[in-house]
């Protein structure tokens, strides 16, 4: 079962060799496969998530959720997804149509490029890059951009106001994010995600570094920009953001987009902090599919449980809460490590 | 001679990046300059991959491609006045249009003579893993130009929130 | 094969955008654009020389890293200035800020 994946994938490039394909193109040709498998995997994913998404809140808020197609309306997410195909693609007359279409696409090309240095199992990275960690953080803040685009291109005054809102909170969250993970990336001495997966073999990040889980949660939050800091697409004020004027495919691209992210993220999360793909009986890539889904449950769990907050209170907390306790982090694991150090560990 | 994949990702980034570029000082409308910008940037950070420095490409990301580029952007946002179309125009004498780009080609040529006529001599050595090598320089040899950066960032942080907020304090 | 001297035509280049950028546009934006092209197109010559010409260390590209943190700091202070005297004159041309000339 450990090795199954793995196992796959070589005889997929054994088998184009006996083709005879030479071993740089069965890498590239296995790299390709590898990179849709991702891309299926996301999109089926979301659908499930979707689905399960909703039914969190219908428990929450004590209703029933989807339940009318299939059990416990499993199908509802994909009768959905019918719906939003089959509808009338709208590109409103003011836009400027280069922007309104590029947006969405890549800010789907973006969440998936997220996934190619993650572990999802034991030597399953798909690119084990040395400064993987680095990687994840600055694609990830190629995504502001996108939704700017999308907020420009629709010409509408929500979808700008949005669109400026999701961006300055993201880059401001985006410094706590990258100071939290710093603790880790102290105590390992190292980038590569593998590397930090490896060095929780007796103990887990989380127990470490406590501060810093709790800082890197809040601000993949608000990074994400999921309730309570769903400002961005707060309905009440602003229709829906950037994504107002967007219909059918394209809105939900952004929707796949931000499951995806949400997904990437929950997978960090516990590659980083929870010990990744290690854990006792199952297979590795098992681990960390139960660890992202937990993650995840309990980024769902905050969503519907608190209230959004307010624009200028959403800044104070990142600027004068969790990046200065951030740093202070920072201080105390470098003066932690020091003293260890002093005593021989 | 073989096309390498090497050389064929650099012609392709090398397009790319000149193509955006050139886009950027030519575009009609400021937000498409400023959107070009960032596929500049992105070209750029390509270029520094092959070269083997993924770590400045990353750096190039975050910094140009997540930071710069979204401060250009908003203020290009923030202070649009007139049609779209109309807001990046090039200069109004058609004497400064010409000179600048007699001037520019003029520029390319005799930097491109001189990139061509000097004999290059590669050097050789191992290759530092280049994360770590930089840390050592940084918080070594190179601490006080470090620490000069950061001073330099805290006041361009203070003096850009000074300016911007007004004199009023509005 | 491509060497060195392929990324330093690519630079250069990219700095002859750049200037003519900095001459021909009016847009004060505009100019800042053009002089990040130009810095670009100065960093490309640093990692490239570094690469190629004293692979040994690291140099090169700590003076990018450098370079990269003052043009941060460059654009930040130049957007506040454009957008202080945007309150001013209501425009970003600069052929509207002649409040020196008489």
């Amino acid at each position: 079962m450990e090795e199954l994946i793995l196992d796959i994938g070589r005889w997929l490039v054994s088998g184009l060799q006996g083709l005879g394909l030479s071993a740089a193109w069965a890498d590239l040709v296995l790299l390709l496969v590898q990179w849709g498998c991702i891309v299926g995997i996301v999109t089926a994913n979301v659908i499930v998530l979707i689905w399960l998404e909703r039914k969190v809140s219908g428990f929450i808020q004590q209703r029933l959720g989807p339940n009318r197609l299939g059990p416990y309306g499993v199908f509802q997410t994909v009768a959905d997804a019918m719906k939003l195909m089959t509808k009338e693609d709208i590109i409103p007359s003011g836009a400027d149509r280069t922007l309104f279409v590029l947006a969405p696409m890549l800010f789907i090309i973006v969440a998936v490029m997220l996934y190619v240095v993650l572990p999802m199992g034991r030597d399953m990275a798909i690119v084990d890059l040395n400064v993987g960690l680095f990687y994840f953080i600055s694609v990830g803040s190629l995504s502001t951009i996108c939704l700017l685009m999308a907020g420009w291109g629709s010409h509408n005054k929500w979808s700008l106001l949005g669109a400026m809102r999701s961006v300055a909170q993201m880059v401001s969250y985006e410094i706590p994010l990258a100071f939290s993970l710093l603790g880790v990336v102290m105590i390992v001495g190292s980038l590569n995600l593998g590397d930090i997966v490896a060095a929780q073999q007796r103990v887990w990040f989380v127990l470490l570094q406590p501060v810093a889980f709790v800082v890197f949660f809040v601000a993949a939050t608000a990074e994400l920009n999921r309730g309570p800091f769903d400002m961005p697409e707060a309905e009440q004020e602003l229709t829906a953001g950037a994504f107002t004027e967007y219909t059918g495919m394209r809105w939900a691209l952004f929707f796949l987009a931000e499951y995806t992210n949400l997904v990437a993220v929950s997978a960090l999360a516990s590659t980083l902090f929870l010990g990744g793909w290690q854990g006792p009986l199952l297979p590795s890539w098992l681990w960390i599919i139960v660890k992202t889904y937990l993650v995840m449950l309990v980024f769902m769990w905050l969503r519907w449980t608190f209230p959004r907050i307010r624009m200028d209170h959403l800044m104070s907390l990142s600027w004068k809460v969790l990046i200065p306790v951030s740093l202070a982090n920072i201080v105390v694991t470098g003066a932690g490590l020091e003293l260890f150090r002093a005593m021989g560990w | 001679m073989t096309l390498t994949l090497h050389d064929a990702t650099f012609a392709l980034l090398a397009l790319l990046t000149l193509g955006a570029a050139l886009g950027v000082v030519l575009a009609r409308n400021i937000v498409h300059s400023a959107f070009l910008l960032v596929l500049t940037f992105l070209g750029v950070a390509g270029l520094f991959l092959t070269l083997d420095a993924g770590f400045l490409g990353l750096v190039q990301v975050l910094v140009y491609g997540g930071a710069i580029s979204v401060l250009v952007v908003f203020a290009v946002m923030l202070l649009m006045s007139e049609q779209a179309g109309q807001t990046n125009p090039p200069g109004a004498s058609r004497f400064t249009r010409w000179a600048g780009g007699v001037g520019a080609v003029a520029l390319a040529l005799a930097l491109g003579a001189a990139v061509c006529t000097t004999a290059w001599e590669p050097g050789s050595g191992p290759r530092p893993e280049a994360v770590a090598e930089l840390a050592r320089l940084m918080l070594g040899d190179y601490v006080v130009p470090f620490e000069a950066a950061a001073v330099l960032l805290l006041l361009a942080v203070v003096g850009a929130i000074i300016l911007a907020k007004g004199e009023d304090g509005r | 094969m491509i060497g060195i001297s392929h990324y330093l035509l690519v630079a250069t280049a990219l700095f002859a955008i750049g200037a003519f950028g900095v001459v021909a546009k009016r847009n004060a934006i505009a100019i800042l654009m053009s002089i990040e092209l130009m810095l670009n197109a100065v960093n490309i010559n640093f990692v490239a020389i570094d690469r190629y010409l004293a692979p040994g260390g690291a140099l090169g590209q700590l003076f990018a890293v450098f370079v990269i943190a003052v043009a941060a700091a460059e654009v930040s202070v130049g957007l506040a200035l454009v957008i202080s005297i945007y309150r001013q004159r209501r425009s970003v041309n600069l052929d509207d800020f002649n409040l020196l000339k008489w």
